[in-house]
């Protein structure tokens, strides 16, 4: 099947739309992706046919919602490589799956004079856990600096990499600045060290095709809003014997075998660490999510980013006053296009692009570290997914033209 | 260019305040000092007076962030010199009902240079750009320990 980029956005009813009088530009995909109708369809049907509570009614709406629930899990499971669905956890995004392993594993595992290993790229997610769990620990943080093209400096992993690394947490594809990390070299660096290696995959399964075995790590998060999905759906896959020897995170329903006066036995995985009611339909929403980017496929969804990625940044890197950060080299910067332009505040020039219909994102992206490393405040930030167009990259570099026409 | 709402955001004399913004130095024998960020956004300002006898003696800034969080500070300071804690309540107070769209208080000389930023009633969004200076100076009479000025 040839990748048709008009056919695909056609599936995406959000982008059929004007914004202040023009035909929208949606390139804030980083921040949250639109959803296809095959996802929308499979919410409706879900509540309108299906809507039961899972794992506990004998009834045929509680047998179909728990089959649909479950089948989502196993399509999770498959798009990651993972071998067994009971290690896909359902989460409520990147976010609590990051959490749920530092404090679950975390507090089990991790002591004072400990070290955990991030790296300066990281979004707020993987480090505000992490701090909290020194806090309560008295384990120290360690990064991994970056360099000016904001890749990570791996030369000194050895030395970052101690015997008292406890855990190193790395996202695979940075949502400020675009670029892909070696996950691969890092987890087997960390592991010669005896480290767990968890990866923020909220960017990686997005573009990339994933294969948690082949990456070689322990704990993979990822969200479903990034990549067609819900809001507040997501998965925490992790390492069997790993999650086996995982207290629980939350207590309640659902993860319990049986409940006693003063202490309590845990289902089994993955039910033990799903305590309460789970977002049903946001499961079953991520696997329609998961079926619609498979039927196109990630590697020409990939090509088509690359191709779209080379346009925009020979595009806007032709402005004058253009500062573009991340790597030069397409093989390490995914669809993120991370910028300012002379100097107009990245908030001004939001607001100028929204005025012309186009939507990015300007800020610190959630990661103060990485603006901190550039000495500069917020940046604006154009990010692309399947659904756009090089049509949608002049059009960007058209409203910058404005911006630089107020601000040049 | 087919942006009148634009055009009415970004006038020459907001940009003008954004390049080259008045009152912007650390502010010698300051009495009060008030850090206040957007942390949506980064805004970030450092307002720092010097009360005298219930007067602001003198208003300094130090920040960076957007034209109209910057401008808008800038234009705050110039209008703040020697005036009373009273008074300069009562602009913070003006300001704000032109933030929120009164065509009225747009019209106020009162506000000087600052009527400028009326465009910004229109992009909601904008409008916390606009009164970081103003809630730093809230917060700031709010500090001084003659207390209410209301």
């Amino acid at each position: 099947m040839t990748f048709d980029p008009l056919r695909i956005r056609s599936e995406f009813p959000a982008l059929d739309q004007n914004v202040n009088g023009k035909p929208l530009v949606y390139l804030d995909s980083a921040a949250t992706s639109q959803k296809p109708r095959h996802v929308l369809r499979a919410l409706d049907d879900y509540y309108e046919r299906d809507n039961a509570n899972v794992h506990r009614g004998i009834h045929e709406l509680s047998r179909r919602a728990t089959e649909g629930f479950e089948e989502a899990r196993g399509k999770v499971a498959r798009w990651i490589g993972a071998s067994d669905p009971a290690e896909v956890i359902w989460t409520s995004g990147t976010t609590g799956s990051i959490n749920l392993v530092a404090s679950a594993w975390g507090l089990d595992n991790v002591r004072a004079g400990d070290e955990i290993l991030l790296s300066v790229l990281e979004h707020h997610s993987n480090i505000v856990p992490w701090q909290l769990l020194a806090r309560r620990t008295g384990a120290k943080l360690r990064y991994v600096e970056i360099d000016e093209q904001g890749r990570l400096i791996l030369d000194d992993l050895d030395s970052l990499l101690t015997d008292r690394t406890k855990v190193v947490a790395i996202s695979h594809v940075s949502n400020a600045l675009g670029t892909v990390n070696p996950v691969k070299r890092i987890a087997a660096a960390a592991h010669a060290r005896g480290a767990v290696v968890v990866v923020d995959g909220a960017q990686g399964a997005v573009h990339t095709k994933v294969d948690v075995q082949d990456l070689g790590v322990d704990f993979y998060a990822l969200s479903g809003h990034k990549m067609c999905g819900p809001t507040g759906s997501g998965a925490l896959w992790g390492r069997r014997d790993l999650l086996e020897a995982m207290s629980p995170y939350q207590g309640g329903g659902e993860m319990i075998h049986f409940v006693h006066r003063d202490e309590s036995t845990w289902a089994e995985l993955p039910h033990k660490f799903e305590a309460g009611t789970p977002n049903i339909a946001g499961a079953i929403g991520l696997g329609a999510a998961v079926d619609f980017l498979s039927e196109i496929g990630m590697d020409a969804i990939q090509a088509h980013e690359r191709r779209l990625m080379e346009y925009a940044l020979e595009k806007v890197g032709a402005l004058d006053g253009i500062r573009i950060y991340g790597p030069e080299s397409l093989d390490e910067h995914s669809a993120v296009v991370s910028f300012t332009l002379g100097d107009a505040h990245p908030h001004d020039i939001s607001t100028i692009l929204d005025a012309e219909g186009i939507a990015i994102r300007a800020g610190h992206h959630c990661a103060q570290l990485v603006m901190k490393r550039y000495g500069v405040s917020a940046t604006a930030r154009a990010s692309f997914y399947l659904y756009n167009t090089e049509e949608d990259v002049d059009r960007l570099v058209e409203g910058l033209g404005l911006v630089v026409g107020i601000f040049g | 260019m087919d942006t009148p709402q634009l055009n009415s955001l970004y006038q020459q004399l907001i940009l003008e305040h954004y390049r080259n913004p008045r009152n912007k130095a650390e502010l010698a024998e300051k009495t009060l000092e008030v850090h206040l960020a957007n942390p949506v956004c980064g805004d970030e300002i450092r307002l720092q007076l010097r009360i005298e006898d219930d007067r602001i003696a003198a208003a300094k800034f130090v920040g960076s962030g957007c034209s109209i969080s910057q401008a808008a500070v800038s234009m705050m300071t110039t209008l703040l010199q020697g005036r009373s804690l009273a008074d300069a309540d009562a602009l913070a107070k003006r300001f704000t009902e032109m933030m929120h769209g009164s065509e009225e208080a747009a019209k106020d000389k009162a506000l000087g240079d600052l009527r400028a930023l009326r465009g910004v009633s229109k992009f909601p969004v904008r409008i916390k750009c606009a009164l970081l200076g103003f809630d730093a100076l809230q917060q700031a009479l709010e500090k001084h320990p003659a207390g209410d000025k209301h």
